[in-house]
């Protein structure tokens, strides 16, 4: 497996994608930080990096890359090489490359740059759900052997998460604003991901905002070390019930 | 002309003596000893001596602070004479009670009270003013130490005065640090009343008052203000108040105030305003509040002018769809527009409430989404096409910069 991998890997950071990619992070938060003197206006922006740029890149370059590389897990396949582990080194290969693309794109700028705060958990919730969409990544892949439909079912995806879940619980939240709807809230964001690094960012940013009214039932789950370990846990399970259900398809897929 | 004055001085200083209390003699012996001007000097010891009452025009001085003690029964000092002076005391432990305000000094319809550099710790109430008039309270430390506010009192409690000065105490741990109630043309500044269980300042019906460079931090509900006029708040930090139901400054009903030159820092609220007229809100400065204003239609013909807003959660809420107030020439972090013309005004005009900000004022839950996607593209689509905001809460002429004599001040804390 680690042969493999490491082949994999070797492949990844070779790709001309990664390296842009890695490039264009690091440009973005080092400049954000140096064109805006209010560090705390710079951080909004990076949050809106990690929480919109971060999936869509995971998801979409997994998903390519999977497809593009069809012909070499073929290849592997053919060989006495468990199935299994040509699957995960994959899996654990892409996770790697684009958490360190993150990590040096996004993670070494901010521990530089503005230590403390909220960029700690900032650097979490990013590399969870570079994570997350690595492995819905695979979902949509295998779901489908058309690449078009692949990287359309991966958009579906993201939009669905960013998007389209939040609309669905906006119109939940109006529709009972007549109910205490603090906890049903709290179940629902443990089903998005985005949802979940978000609060997790968020109580260390907005902490004021949040103080206030029901902001205060939230600060008491989220922000407690308890609450972080909940959240962490859960996005964790994000990264891993996908894989499970990928791998399922790719070890019944005639390939 | 100096013999004349000489002259007329004389009678006070011949006769004035000097008691000294020390080796086992008690403060009461003193006090009923001196003639009026006398002055008593304290020596460093403690004194049990359960309630003293001075009723005429003494000075009390203690060498090292010796320390008067309450034992947690009695109320310590009581002033009823004119021309009093107390300082270099330390007041501790003093009774408790329901209903009673049991105070270290309680000073009632007096007037030329000097309360100048006293410690006092553990005490119900801290010095209690009533019915009085032109008196200072200087250079106090007030620290309170019970855990519940039900159990505390305030720190410098005045009620129906009068042209009082109260300058660089500092107040913690009681209900209210500073609380006026019929209090007017007093000066309140360069106070620190910080991490008290209520408010840090409190007062109801004090009109044309002065607070000037206090700070107030951390305190329970912040800061409180109602039903007076005249009110002239100017360099003050209001700081660290958050928590549920939390305010930097709440103003209720106060008219014909100016607001100026001071400093709003990581508040749930900044202020927020009920029921207020005519104030003017001057080259404030707002950073990391949750909400910097939160202004309810109730308030009319107030004006906000040539003040920062950083960095805040939401700069201005409201609850109405129509505002009856000035907003302009105000420096704002989430402006976009350009200046064509360089005069540093911005051209196209910038509102500050936001559409998510006015669904969270009605539904508080909807918080959960705040700065999601969603919530973005909804603030965007309300600045190019506004429906649901109030329109003409707008400002007009939005600066391009702030003036920063005082940016220094926006990051830093001392």
């Amino acid at each position: 497996m680690i042969r493999v991998g490491k082949h994999i890997v070797q492949d990844l950071m070779r790709n001309r994608f990664i390296l842009a990619y890695t490039g264009l992070l690091l440009v973005l938060s080092v400049s954000m930080f140096s064109l805006d003197s209010d560090p705390g206006k710079a951080t909004l922006s990076l949050l809106n990096l990690v929480l919109l740029v971060v999936p869509l890149v995971s998801i979409i370059f997994t998903t390519i890359y999977f497809f593009n590389s069809y012909e070499f897990i073929e290849l592997l396949l053919s060989q006495p090489i468990n199935r299994k582990v040509v699957f995960f080194s994959e899996v654990v290969a892409l996770s790697a490359a684009l958490g360190m693309a993150f990590m040096i794109g996004v993670g070494l700028p901010l521990l530089i740059l503005n230590p403390g705060g909220a960029t700690g958990y900032m650097i979490l919730a990013g590399l969870l759900l570079t994570w997350v969409f690595v492995s819905l990544a695979f979902v949509a892949a295998l779901s489908t052997r058309d690449k078009a439909k692949g990287i359309g079912l991966t958009l579906l995806f993201w939009f669905y998460f960013e998007l389209i879940y939040d609309g669905f619980l906006l119109y939940i939240i109006y529709a009972f604003s007549d109910y205490p709807l603090e906890k049903v809230t709290l179940a629902l964001t443990a089903l998005n991901p985005v949802d979940l690094a978000r609060i997790l960012i968020l109580l260390k940013l907005d902490i004021s905002a949040l103080m206030g009214y029901t902001g205060a039932f939230y600060q008491n789950f989220f922000g407690s070390s308890q609450g972080v370990l909940v959240v962490g846990v859960l996005l964790i399970l994000w990264a891993v019930a996908p894989v499970l259900l990928a791998w399922r398809k790719f070890s019944r897929k005639d390939i | 002309m100096r013999a004349l004055l000489l002259f007329c001085l004389l009678p006070l200083s011949a006769w004035a003596a000097v008691i000294r209390v020390e080796n086992g003699k008690t403060i009461r012996q003193a006090i009923e000893m001196a003639q009026p001007g006398d002055s008593i000097l304290i020596a460093k010891g403690i004194y049990r001596e359960g309630n003293l009452t001075i009723k005429k025009p003494l000075t009390l001085a203690g060498i090292d602070y010796p320390v008067l003690d309450g034992e947690n029964k009695y109320e310590i000092l009581t002033v009823t004479g004119p021309d009093v002076t107390i300082t270099g005391l330390k007041f501790i432990n003093t009774g408790t009670a329901n209903i009673e305000d049991i105070a270290a000094i309680k000073a009632l319809d007096v007037m030329h009270l000097r309360v100048i550099r006293n410690k006092f710790e553990n005490a119900f109430f801290g010095i209690y003013f009533a019915n009085s008039n032109n008196s200072w309270v200087q250079e106090n430390t007030l620290i309170g130490e019970s855990k519940s506010d039900n159990q505390a009192g305030n720190g410098i409690h005045m009620w129906k005065c009068d042209h009082m000065t109260i300058e660089k105490n500092e107040i913690r741990g009681h209900r209210d640090g500073i609380y006026f109630e019929f209090v007017t043309k007093s000066r309140v500044a360069d106070n620190f009343s910080h991490e008290n269980q209520r408010y840090g300042l409190h007062f109801m019906f004090s009109h044309d008052d002065e607070y000037e460079s206090n700070i107030f931090r951390n305190n329970g509900a912040g800061i409180a203000v109602m039903y007076s006029n005249g009110v002239k708040m100017k360099g003050n930090r209001f700081e660290e108040n958050s928590g549920n139901s939390s305010y930097g400054l709440l103003l209720k009903e106060i008219a014909d105030s100016r607001i100026i030159d001071n400093i709003f820092r990581n508040n749930s609220i900044g202020i927020y305003m009920e029921g207020c007229s005519r104030g003017e809100f001057i080259h404030n400065t707002f950073t990391g509040n949750g909400w910097a204003l939160r202004v309810q239609a109730s308030c009319d013909a107030n004006t906000f002018t040539r003040n920062g807003f950083f960095s805040n959660s939401f700069d201005v809420a409201t609850n109405g769809s129509i505002s009856l107030n000035d907003i302009h020439h105000n420096y704002w972090d989430k402006y976009e527009g350009y200046d064509l013309n360089k005069d540093g005004v911005g051209d196209i005009p910038f509102r500050p409430v936001s559409l998510y900000g006015m669904v969270v004022e009605k539904m508080p839950i909807s918080i959960v989404l705040w700065r999601s996607i969603l919530v973005l593209l909804l603030d965007r689509t309300e600045k190019i096409l506004p429906a649901v905001t109030p329109e003409n809460l707008v400002d007009k002429t939005p600066l391009m910069k702030f003036d920063k004599t005082k940016s220094d001040l926006i990051t830093k804390t001392p």
